[in-house]
């Protein structure tokens, strides 16, 4: 399969969740187990011949949720319950919850008595992430490996963990790799098929997921950089802006092809349904348990983990700075305290660095997208950079 | 203070002692030795050791909103970038840290956070902001969320972990030792007070209720800050002693009225709209016996006990299960003869909030009790009805009545 085959094969799996998942069972005989987000520890579900699932909302009317959620619930958690309501998970065998805010705390016990023909795996990840929070890691992973084992009535062996551990690490490796290109080659994959390319990843099996990434990253390396050749399904523009996006999540993806409309190319992000995932490289040296809890206690600057260094600006000047942008785009989730908390706090940080940026109050639920229309038209005019056909009309 | 010397009623002594706890930490700073901000319910234990001057701003934010000068701080905070849709005790707070005076109370800037995960995850994010725009160090103690019934052997092994690596922290802040022999003292003081609250506000189990539920709200604010000392310890036995008084000369809550019906509030109070909360409920005879409050300060272990006090803090209301909480109201309905519950929705608190529907639903279901849910803020002035609050008050009221003639709900 060329790199443009497998971009199309990848955009369709992420476009359609529901199928894909229920594909993904049916051609590898597997389980699958669901997972909210942010974190959740995949590898132990992939060590029990299960495979993980992402669950970060999706277009639905919500209307079943609000016997549990008010309406200042944020649209991804509303989703779920929604789904999980009306019956939408029937492919899942269990779910797990984790609890990094205040919202995931509720779900998780709602969802034990809305939704009880699913089982939920709480799990609490340790906010400091010291040597007590480390120690305290190791034993939640251990304890929650125990009612996984019980939920799919496996032995997980250390070694199948090892073997887990080496498929995500090289998945992740993988993930940065196409990250790192299509930074390089944006005339190649616009913003909406980059995030349909890394959503992909959540309803794969990773070491499959991680093949198909290396023909896409490949194939774009034998590109040239400043390629304009069409490609079938891609729509190749010349960018006048590069763009680091932050937030949550980059949907509703409408905002992307609004981006790309405008000439705004994306070359990194630091959003957690996308590159908050990989980022952290695991450790070299130590047990299963250990490296599971060190790549927690290594990821700095995101919203859900206590960051005594307050780091998230720094390391989104630092994204900006490596690969040359001109703004910071934020997705702003409504209702999303974590986001909400640390976004004046980064604001004020890149200003003073000279970094624009444009903040984008989205909900997933979302469907009228003009007032973000003019607001990222107007944005891109003030840079000054707007996409080559528009300077050329448009401007004086 | 001489307990012999009974001349002052428990409220001069509450008033006395706010003004007192305030004029302390200004005076620290004056004087140039640090000050502490700290969240509500935080082993205050190690602070009260090491003779640290703290403040907490949630008190302050509440003082704040009672006296209707929060969007005076909620303004600053939102001009910042921070969303309305924030705790609004944040958002007062941030606010504050910028204009540094209030009409209603000042206090200084800190030296110091000290910030534990028990009460919400929101309290994480808005210390470390504090800490990055005050440019101050952060003693943070996570506690985490308990999904089973019970803290779990590992949970309490890690607070446990932090609470040590928090007084190793603390010795190197104020470079003084840790004493431990103080901090047996305190503990065992702190233990002593709470007993104390919770003794008084157990009082209100009584038919008629010595208790008008407002008052505790008042009262509130000492449990928060005094626990560990002398004071806080005497006020709340003080405040024992009365309510006691009133009960055997089986006086209720209002000399103007008679108690005609008793519920529970469930979540913060509205502090800019405590008259008006307070006369719609008193208007129809209703009387705010308990809230979810007693039992958060009721912080009890063995005095030395690391983990059991880690364990205590852990085990308040917002960072258990739906069972244990739902288990914990209906016992509140039985105890307290409660007659209906308010359920606040606070705009503010989502932690709070999205168990709150399904809480009512199944202490309904348990105890038969009627209930309503109105919309408010603990702070903000804007999302709070009195209309709204008022027609559900009188549903509630109608509600209880009916059920009083024996057609249930």
């Amino acid at each position: 399969m060329s790199y443009r085959e497998t971009v199309t094969k990848l955009r369709e799996r992420a476009l359609d969740p529901a199928k894909s998942a229920a594909a993904l069972t049916r051609e590898t005989g597997k389980p699958l187990i669901g997972c909210f987000p942010v974190y959740a520890p995949e590898e132990i579900i992939y060590a029990a011949g299960a495979l993980p699932v992402g669950m970060w909302g999706g277009k639905t009317e919500l209307k079943l949720a609000d016997r549990y959620l008010q309406s200042f619930c944020c649209s991804v958690m509303r989703a779920n319950l929604e789904l999980g309501l009306k019956g939408s998970y029937g492919a899942l065998r269990g779910v797990v919850i984790p609890t990094f805010c205040d919202s995931l705390k509720c779900v998780c016990e709602n969802w034990k008595t809305a939704v009880p023909q699913l089982p939920a795996l709480p799990i609490v990840y340790p906010q400091n992430r010291s040597a007590a929070g480390t120690l305290y890691m190791k034993d939640e992973l251990a304890r929650f490996k125990g009612e996984a084992e019980k939920l799919l009535r496996v032995n997980i062996s250390e070694e199948a963990l090892m073997a887990a551990w080496e498929t995500y690490e090289d998945c992740r490796a993988a993930q940065r790799g196409f990250v790192a290109a299509v930074a390089r080659h944006a005339g190649a994959i616009d913003a909406e098929t980059r995030h349909l390319i890394l959503k992909a990843a959540y309803f794969s099996d990773r070491a499959e997921y991680a093949r198909l990434l290396r023909v896409i990253t490949e194939g774009l390396a034998s590109e040239a950089e400043d390629s304009t050749e069409a490609s079938p399904g891609i729509r190749r523009r010349a960018y006048g802006i590069k763009a680091v996006l932050t937030g949550y999540m980059s949907e509703p993806a409408e905002i992307l092809r609004i981006l790309d409309e405008n000439g705004v190319a994306v070359v990194g992000d630091d959003l957690a349904h996308a590159s908050r995932q990989f980022r952290v490289a695991g450790r070299r040296e130590g047990c299963f348990w250990e490296l599971m809890a060190g790549r927690m206690a290594d990821q700095s600057g995101c919203a859900f983990l206590y960051d005594p260094n307050k780091s998230r600006g720094r390391n989104l000047l630092h994204m900006v700075r490596e690969a040359d942008a001109d703004a910071v785009i934020v997705f702003m989730m409504k209702f999303c305290d974590p986001e909400e908390f640390d976004y004046p706090i980064y604001r004020k940080e890149l200003e003073a660095a000279g970094v624009p940026v444009l903040c984008l109050e989205v909900d997933q639920q979302t469907d009228s997208f003009e007032q973000i229309r003019t607001r990222v038209q107007s944005f891109a005019e003030t840079l000054g950079t707007a996409p080559l056909g528009v300077r050329a009309g448009g401007k004086a | 203070m001489n307990m012999n010397e009974r001349s002052v009623t428990s409220k001069e002594l509450l008033k006395k002692l706010t003004a007192l706890h305030y004029e302390g930490a200004a005076k620290a700073k004056a004087e140039g030795r640090p000050v502490v901000w700290a969240t509500s319910i935080s082993p205050q234990e190690l602070l009260e050791t090491m003779d640290l001057a703290t403040v907490y701003p949630e008190n302050h934010a509440a003082a704040i909103g009672a006296r209707k000068e929060a969007l005076v701080f909620i303004d600053e905070a939102e001009r910042d970038g921070y969303s309305q849709d924030i705790c609004s005790y944040a958002r007062v707070n941030i606010g504050y840290a910028g204009v540094g005076k209030s009409e209603a109370q000042d206090i200084p800037l800190p030296d110091l956070l000290f910030c534990c995960g028990n009460i919400c995850g929101t309290v994480i994010k808005w210390y470390e902001n504090l800490a990055k725009e005050l440019r101050v160090p952060m003693i943070f103690i996570d506690m985490p969320f308990n999904h089973s019934f019970h803290v779990p052997a590992h949970s309490r092994a890690y607070m446990r972990g932090q609470i040590e690596d928090a007084i190793e922290q603390l010795e190197a802040f104020t470079k003084r030792r840790f004493d431990r022999d103080k901090f047996s003292e305190v503990m065992r003081l702190s233990n002593a007070t709470c007993e104390w609250w919770k003794k008084a506000t157990d009082l209100a189990k009584a038919k008629p209720s010595p208790l008008n539920g407002f008052d505790m709200f008042n009262y509130m604010a000492i449990i928060v800050c005094m626990r560990g000392s002398k004071e806080g310890y005497e006020l709340f036995k003080l405040w024992h002693d009365e309510l006691a008084a009133k009960a055997a000369a089986g006086m209720g809550p209002w000399s103007s009225a008679e108690e005609k019906y008793r519920v529970m509030w469930d979540g913060i109070a509205c502090w800019p709209h405590l008259s008006t909360t307070f006369n719609a409920l008193k208007k129809h005879g209703i009387n705010m016996v308990t809230s979810s409050y007693p039992e958060s300060w009721n912080l009890r272990y063995e005095t030395n006990d690391l983990e059991g006090m880690a364990a205590a803090y852990s085990s308040i209301y917002a960072n258990r299960n739906l069972d244990y909480d739902i288990g914990y109201m209906k016992k509140l309905v039985d105890e307290f003869r409660l007659d209906g519950i308010v359920y606040h929705s606070n705009r503010s608190c989502k932690l709070m909030d999205f168990r709150q529907y399904e809480v009512q639903r199944r202490v309904g279901e348990l105890t038969g009790v009627p209930s309503v849910i109105f919309d408010g803020d603990q702070t903000d002035p804007r999302s709070f009805s009195e209309a709204q609050y008022e027609t559900r008050i009188q549903a509630l009221a109608e509600m209880m009545e009916r059920g009083k003639g024996g057609m249930g709900l």
